[in-house]
């Protein structure tokens, strides 16, 4: 069964179409990433999926159960980190992790012992009684993961949970999500970071202007669009246009991003040779972000 | 639309944790001001005005301080408060991603701010009765009144609080409604000083049966009509409580 199922879920925002179609598949167990440029309808996806936005149309299942008519059930069962800080300032860190279980019902003792337990996990058991407003924004961010995880979530959704944090406490939350999944806890992971999906992932959609237009493992995704080297060429701006011209009168359209050309497998290194110098091509084995710009485009979408 | 289950409880719960734990921040502003006012209004301006109906000017403006300060609690908790918390701090956002439903948290924020309006009634009924003012048992179903009173500011609020694109707006609902009703509703002298029409006006305002309902039960001058009152305050409860439940959930499930 699947954790999360969606069919054909669309949201529409008066005449935008901030997602559109979408038919997502999440199985048990695994972290799913969605990948995609800001505007390309993530946040929105999620907020559908958590209940706190309704859908203009489609259905959403968790564990086979319909959202729309099981949604306490399922919010019981769901953790939500959301991208925007919405810790509770007018309580302190064990206060909010405590008065956060309440609306779970969960009963004070249990609730009081979890919190010490998530504070423990992220590292920030010292600063149970400090006030929010204390705390540094790598801290916050620990603790709105660890709010989210006070319910024992069978499925976690977290939108950017990294965003922001230096690479001590992102390897520390990417540790921890690893910890999680071999427990068995699905992860619905909003990510614009390509390392952080490669790292976490098992498997990828990227989205792009409200649709998915590619879903499979990180290594699949590799293989299939870009092989296993990138070659980087930087020209010099002047010749640029009259190399790109000579390269495309050979059949070979390479990617662009200012004075710098990439080429991906299937493209003839060999064709090149006699064109540019062969010092001048650079060998590297791809990235999921060499994906995300060849399916989504090296401009700015919005 | 969907209504407000069990769990608003916890909203309640939430805001009751808050308030004692900063409790100092506002409480002693909130029992001072209303008892300058009771001395300044009572025995200053009093001295010059003489009897009321029959009383003492001072024990003729307790039962409609105590009104009206209870409106001005639920009021300021269901207006900044609730707003502060819908977009400056996010709370509900955070809140409605657990088993609770946006109605939940509209009727907890209401049922709060009700709390706050008895209990700054209680704190008045409290002093007033320190002072010699109260003159009858039925004055210890005051806490209840103001209670029912803020359900009905707050519900009103609350509305407010769900439409208005800035905290400024607030200074409207205050300057143009919260505070004229404190002066229009017989709190400081009786509505037959004003002319016929203003008179009229008064009673379609949601202050002035609270105010009649506290002076009745403060001086023990019970009658029949204190029972209309009540369904007075309740004909205005309801609609906004039923209409805030609806405008919170069209503002923040979008």
């Amino acid at each position: 069964m699947n954790a999360i199922e969606t069919r054909n879920l669309t949201k529409k925002f008066k005449d935008i179409t901030a997602v559109s179609e979408v038919n997502l598949q999440v199985n048990e167990g695994e972290c799913y990433g969605l990948l995609g440029p800001n505007g390309a309808g993530k946040t929105t996806l999620i907020r559908m999926v958590t209940a706190m936005s309704p859908p203009t149309a489609g259905e959403i299942y968790i564990f086979g159960n319909n959202l729309k008519s099981h949604s306490h059930q399922i919010k019981a069962m769901l953790g939500v980190v959301p991208q925007t800080d919405n810790l509770d300032p007018d309580l302190t860190v064990i206060q909010n992790l405590v008065t956060f279980a309440r609306y779970f019902d969960i009963p004070k003792r249990e609730a009081i012992k979890r919190s010490h337990e998530v504070l423990k996990l992220f590292q920030l058991d010292e600063r149970k009684n400090s006030p929010i407003r204390e705390l540094s924004g790598g801290m916050r961010r620990r603790l709105l993961i660890a709010r989210g995880l006070i319910n024992s979530p069978k499925i976690l959704i977290l939108d950017e949970p990294t965003i922001g944090l230096d690479p001590q406490a992102k390897h520390l939350v990417w540790d921890k999500l690893v910890e999680l999944k071999a427990l068995g806890v699905t992860q619905l992971l909003c990510t614009q970071n390509m390392e952080e999906a490669d790292f976490l992932c098992d498997r990828v959609a990227i989205m792009h202007q409200g649709r998915i237009i590619e879903t499979d493992t990180p290594k699949a995704l590799l293989h299939r669009h870009i092989g296993s080297k990138v070659w980087e060429i930087e020209l010099h701006p002047n010749t640029k246009n009259s190399v790109v011209q000579m390269l495309k009168e050979k059949g070979i359209h390479p990617e662009m991003a200012g004075n710098r050309i990439y080429l991906f497998k299937g493209e003839d290194l060999a064709a090149i040779q006699g064109i540019i110098p062969t010092q001048q091509v650079r060998s590297r084995p791809p990235t999921l972000e060499d994906v995300f710009f060849k399916l989504t485009g090296r401009y700015l979408t919005e | 639309m969907k209504f407000f289950s069990r769990r608003s409880i916890r909203v309640w719960q939430r805001n009751r944790d808050v308030f004692f734990r900063l409790w100092h921040a506002e409480t002693p502003a909130f029992v001072a001001e209303p008892v300058i006012i009771l001395l300044a209004m009572g025995l200053g301006l009093g001295a010059y005005v003489g009897l009321v109906d029959g009383q003492r000017y001072i024990e003729f403006i307790t039962p409609g301080l105590i009104a009206g300060y209870a409106m001005f609690s639920a009021s300021f908790e269901c207006t900044y408060g609730s707003f502060v918390r819908l977009e400056h701090q996010r709370t509900f956002d955070a809140i409605i991603a657990t088993p609770l439903d946006i109605e939940d948290v509209s009727a907890g924020e209401i049922f709060w701010g009700a709390t706050r309006a008895a209990m700054t009634g209680t704190a008045m009924l409290v002093i007033a009765a320190a002072f010699g003012l109260v003159h009858s048992p039925y004055a210890l179903l005051i806490p209840l009144v103001c209670f029912l009173e803020g359900v009905m500011f707050a519900s009103i609020g609350l509305f407010f609080t769900s439409v208005v694109p800035s905290i400024y707006s607030f200074n409207y609902y205050f300057s143009l409604f919260i505070t004229p009703m404190f002066f229009f509703s017989g709190v400081f002298f009786p509505l037959s000083s004003f002319p016929t029409v203003v008179q009229k006006l008064s009673w379609v305002i949601p202050l002035t049966p609270v105010v009649h309902l506290t002076r009745g039960l403060v001086s023990g001058n019970l009658h029949l009509n204190l029972l209309l009152l009540v369904l007075v305050v309740l004909a205005f409860t309801i609609p906004f409580f039923i209409l805030s439940m609806v405008t919170m959930r069209r503002r923040l499930i979008v």
